[in-house]
Order: structure tokens, then C-alpha cells, then sequence
């Protein structure tokens, strides 16, 4: 009920309010991603966890800031969970250290911290190690049919055992369709319970933590509803031949799609801020993931294309400006005027 | 012609004026070719020659040149010390010139060289002007040097790597192995944007050190007041 006259404005939530949120939303994926890949996932989480929140405050009080409001803002654990949650289950315990490391450090601090950085800090992380340390971020996958325990996951991360590790679906297709066709790849043991079953699961659960979000007006659906048109749209059209191409099917449910959509690509720092700007961001993300999944030779696309569709969100901006109340129609390009 | 403070050039060549981490120029071949040490080595050495070549002609010429005709002579005069230096380092060093490749020849486009070459060399005389060359070249060089030696150690584990290329079968054992061999070498540093990134931490440090400095050598003057202050921030 209204108690009061207008303007009836609610308070703008605060960032720590929507952080909660998201790491909330993040709990379900998680869950499922442990049951998934085994315990990997949980020490790499923490792993990243760690290093992020060390490094923010290190170069806080390097740069003679305050230490414990960007802290109690709980932006640096968002950015270090959405890296420790993009890592291979079985990376050697360096790779997410450095991974929470290069998203706070390179990815945010280095540009001025919270708000100023033009890039999604996770992506730069994952960009920086997958160019970096392609054996390590690679083949270090592990078989949702094959899950490891503890003992040997950690002799996998902090020791140099063997034995689990594999590539991931979408990898293992692309590699096979060059010789297989649809109905044979679905022979192989990595795709024993259908092409996309284990990972349907996994999709679902980051789609439930999205539309919690979008419940909770933490972020809109707009970008989200891009990357998955625009990864559908080019997989449908040119991908329908499942001899060939990755079907769009698996495109949609496996690799990071449904976890980039709804909590990547809906940075509001990095990505474009008006609405028809985040659809058309999103859209462009999901045009360069299936280009650079179909003919790239990394396993999955999403932090290359989210990098360089963050380069395009400041022009993805000033062309979908929206009306102004008062003037007939929204005003286009770029802004020339000086800004005070 | 009063003289000239051949250590005011020195300082600005190698510190103060550096042509890569203040002038930032030449940023291509220095961000190219900075791999490893040694192709940073044979890159610095080549625009040295160049640099210090073409300040002294330019300075021997600088009164016979038309004023709207100079950009095109000192470039003509660029490319024939560049092409000096290709044709030496096809004689001495091939395999070195195989590596660096294309980035020989594009000495010429180095504004860093035809920057000295308009800013300096034209308006002084042949001694100083090629003072200026040797400090800033050498500036040139150990900045290169440092980022191929950031370079080489993050990304390989190594020093000194390729030797040979440089210095003849001789010192085909001088690479030191810095890191074990388990060692995974992290390939970004290697890469183009791992020189950008390096490139601009240099660059930070350097204006660190220098406001450091500056903040050693002022006094501090509580300006007009002789009285003590005991509230608020007490100056030091």
C-alpha cells in the first residue's frame, strides 16, 4: 500500500541487496555442477574465492583506499564465483588461485574497481587462461558418467595424477562429426544418456537462479533473451545438418550457454545499459559464440565473445537511446555535445 | 652555439624523456618483437644504429634542406641507414633477420627516430645530435630489453633463449633456465596483449618512481604560519 504522496520512488537497492541475489541464484547451478563433476567444484570455488577477495583488498590498500567497503559490497565475491564456477573441475589448484587473481586484479581493480571496468572481470580471467595455459583449461574436463570423489579429485588438482580427466561435449562433438554421423557420435561413452541429458539438468538449474533474478528485478531479460536467440538463430539455420554442425540442441545445453545468459552477459557494468542495447548485446554475444564455437578451436566461445561485445557496448548505447518523455522520437548516434 | 649539457641528454634519453615509456613512440616493433631477450637485443641494436645514423646526417644537412621539403628527406635518409642495417644484419646475423623479419624494414615507420630527427637533430649540431641518438637508442634498447626479459621469464622460464641468433654458434649454451622444467610457461606473456599489459605496468612504475622523487626532494613549507599547529593534520 501507498502511504505517502508522490513521487512514490522506491529506494534504488543497493549493490551489496543485488550481490546477494546473485549469489544466491548462483546456489541451484552449483548444487547441480557438484553432483555433476564431483568435489572439483567446491575447491575451486573456494580456491577463487580466496585469491579474489585477497587480491581486492590488497590492492585496496595499495591504492590507500578503504579496505572493507568494497568488501562488505560483495561485488569481488560475485566476480571470483562466476570464474570458479566457469573452471575445469580438474584444474591444478594454480589455475583458479591465479583465476580469482586476474578477474579482481587485471579485470577490475586495474581499471579503477567496481563500476569503471569495461570488461567482465571473470571473462578476462578465463580469456587470460585459456590463451595462457590451453592444456591445463582444457583437458582437464571431467564425464558426468564418470564422476570422481574426493581423494581423486584432489590428486588431480594438487598432484599430478591422472586418470579422470576428459574434453568437454561440445568439444568431443566437433571432434567427431568430422568423421561420424549424428546417430553414431551418440554411441560414444561421454553421450551414454542421450546427447544433452546430464547437462539439461545443469542448464535448468542456472535458468532457475536466472528467473529468481529476474524476479527479483537484480538484473533483466533482455540480454539474456539475446545470447540465446543468437545463439539459436545461426544453429538453426545453419546447423540443422547434425552430420556436420553441433545441433542447436546441444548448443542451448551444453557449455556455458544458459550459466553465460543469465549471469555473464547481464553485467551491468560492462555490458550496454539500455534496453534494446542489452538486447542487441546479447544477441551480438551469441553470434560470435556459434561463429567462434563452429570454426574457433577452443572448446567453448563465451569469453571471447563477451569480451568483444563489451568493446561494442558503449556504441550499442548511443544508438538505442531511448525517448525522452516530451520528445517524439528518440534521439540516435553519437552524443556530441559536451558532457559537463 | 652555447654548450650543451651532454648529461642533461644522457638523463633525458634513458629516464626523463625515454622515447618508450614517455614518448611512447615506436610501440609496434617494441611490442612485436619483444618476445625473448635476445630478439629484443638484435631489434634495439639495429634502431641504435639507425637512430644515431640518421641524427648525424640529418644534423650535417640541416642547412641545405628546404624547410617544407625536410619531412621527406629525413625519411629518405631513415630508409637508407634502415637498409644498412637489413643488408648487415642478411650478412652477419641471418637467422636473427629471419626471426625479426618484417620489423627491420619497418624501422623507417619508427616515429620515435623521425620524431629525434625533426625534434632534435635538425636544429643542433652534429655532435650533440648524435649524443642524442646513442642515449636515446640506448633508452630505446633497455626498454626493450626489460620487457623481452619480463617476457622471456614469465613466458618461457628462461634467459637469454636463442643466444646464437645474436652472438654466433658460440653462445648457442648461454640460455639460462630460470624456472624447472615442469615449469608450464605462461603463453600470454609471450603473446601480443601480454606485451601491452607488461608494457603498461613499466610505464606505471616509472611515474611511481618519479612522483616518489619528486615527493622526497620537496620540503615541506607550512606556507606563512610561524606557529606550531596542534590540530588537525600536523605537518611533518
Amino acid at each position: 500500500m501507498i502511504h505517502r504522496p508522490s513521487p512514490h520512488r522506491r529506494r534504488a537497492r543497493s549493490t551489496q541487496d543485488v550481490m546477494r541475489d546473485v549469489l544466491l541464484a548462483l546456489v541451484p547451478g552449483t548444487l547441480v555442477m557438484l553432483w555433476l563433476y564431483g568435489p572439483g567444484v567446491l575447491t575451486n570455488l573456494l580456491l577463487t574465492l580466496i585469491a579474489g577477495v585477497a587480491t581486492e583488498a590488497a590492492v585496496m590498500r595499495l591504492r590507500g583506499r578503504a579496505v572493507k567497503p568494497p568488501l562488505r559490497d560483495l561485488s569481488a565475491l560475485v566476480a571470483s564465483a562466476l570464474i570458479g564456477l566457469s573452471l575445469p573441475p580438474l584444474a591444478p589448484f594454480w589455475i583458479p588461485l591465479l583465476a580469482g587473481v586476474l578477474a579482481i586484479g587485471l579485470g577490475k581493480q586495474l581499471f579503477g574497481g567496481l563500476g569503471h571496468n569495461p570488461f567482465n572481470p571473470a571473462m578476462v580471467a578465463y580469456a587470460v587462461l585459456l590463451i595462457s595455459f590451453p592444456v591445463a583449461m582444457t583437458t582437464t574436463w571431467v564425464s558426468p558418467t564418470r564422476v570422481p570423489d574426493l581423494l581423486a579429485t584432489l590428486g588431480h588438482q594438487f598432484g599430478g595424477a591422472d586418470g579422470w580427466s576428459g574434453a568437454t561435449p561440445l568439444d568431443r562433438y566437433k571432434d567427431l562429426a568430422t568423421r561420424l554421423t549424428q546417430s553414431e557420435i551418440a554411441q560414444d561413452p561421454l553421450f551414454n544418456a542421450g546427447l544433452v541429458m546430464p547437462w539439461a539438468l545443469l542448464a535448468l538449474a542456472w535458468a532457475l537462479g536466472g528467473a529468481f533474478l529476474i524476479w527479483r528485478r537484480a538484473t533483466f531479460w533482455h540480454a539474456p533473451a539475446g545470447l540465446i536467440l543468437g545463439i539459436l538463430l545461426p544453429a538453426g539455420v545453419f546447423g540443422y545438418d547434425g552430420d556436420q554442425f553441433v545441433p542447436a540442441s546441444m548448443h542451448l545445453l551444453t557449455g556455458a550457454t544458459v550459466f553465460a545468459a543469465f549471469f555473464i552477459v547481464t553485467d551491468p557494468v560492462s555490458g550496454a545499459t539500455s534496453p534494446r542495447g542489452r538486447l542487441a548485446f546479447g544477441f551480438g554475444a551469441g553470434v560470435l559464440t556459434w561463429v567462434i564455437r563452429t570454426y574457433g578451436g577452443y572448446p567453448d566461445a563465451i569469453a571471447f565473445a563477451v569480451l568483444l561485445m563489451n568493446l561494442a557496448a558503449p556504441m550499442l548505447d548511443q544508438f538505442t537511446r531511448p525517448r525522452v518523455y516530451g520528445h517524439d522520437a528518440a534521439r540516435k548516434g553519437p552524443v556530441l555535445e559536451k558532457r559537463s | 652555439m652555447s654548450t650543451t649539457d651532454y648529461k642533461a641528454l644522457a638523463w633525458n634519453g634513458l629516464w626523463k624523456n625515454n622515447p618508450a615509456l614517455v614518448q611512447l613512440l615506436g610501440l609496434c616493433p617494441l611490442l612485436a618483437v619483444s618476445g625473448t631477450v635476445i630478439n629484443a637485443a638484435g631489434l634495439g641494436l639495429a634502431t641504435l644504429f639507425v637512430l644515431m645514423g640518421s641524427n648525424l646526417a640529418v644534423s650535417l644537412i640541416r642547412h641545405h634542406v628546404a624547410d617544407h621539403l625536410r619531412l621527406p628527406a629525413f625519411v629518405m635518409i631513415i630508409a637508407a641507414f634502415t637498409t644498412c642495417v637489413e643488408l648487415l644484419m642478411q650478412a652477419y646475423a641471418y637467422s636473427l633477420f629471419q626471426v625479426l623479419g618484417l620489423f627491420i624494414p619497418l624501422i623507417v615507420t619508427n616515429c620515435a627516430i623521425l620524431g629525434r630527427a625533426d625534434g632534435f637533430a635538425r636544429k643542433n649540431t652534429p655532435l650533440p645530435a648524435l649524443a642524442d641518438g646513442l642515449w636515446m637508442g640506448l633508452g630505446f634498447m633497455a626498454v626493450l630489453l626489460v620487457l623481452g626479459g619480463v617476457r622471456e621469464l614469465i613466458g618461457l622460464g628462461t634467459l637469454l633463449d636463442g643466444a646464437h641468433l645474436l652472438f654466433g654458434e658460440a653462445a648457442r649454451d648461454w640460455t639460462i633456465q630460470v624456472a624447472p622444467d615442469s615449469y608450464p610457461g605462461v603463453l600470454i606473456a609471450i603473446l601480443p596483449p601480454g606485451a601491452f599489459i607488461l608494457l603498461g605496468f613499466m610505464i606505471a612504475a616509472k611515474q611511481a618512481w618519479d612522483i616518489r622523487a619528486k615527493q622526497r626532494t620537496t620540503i615541506d613549507v607550512v606556507a606563512g604560519s610561524k606557529r606550531v599547529r596542534v590540530t588537525g593534520d600536523v605537518a611533518r
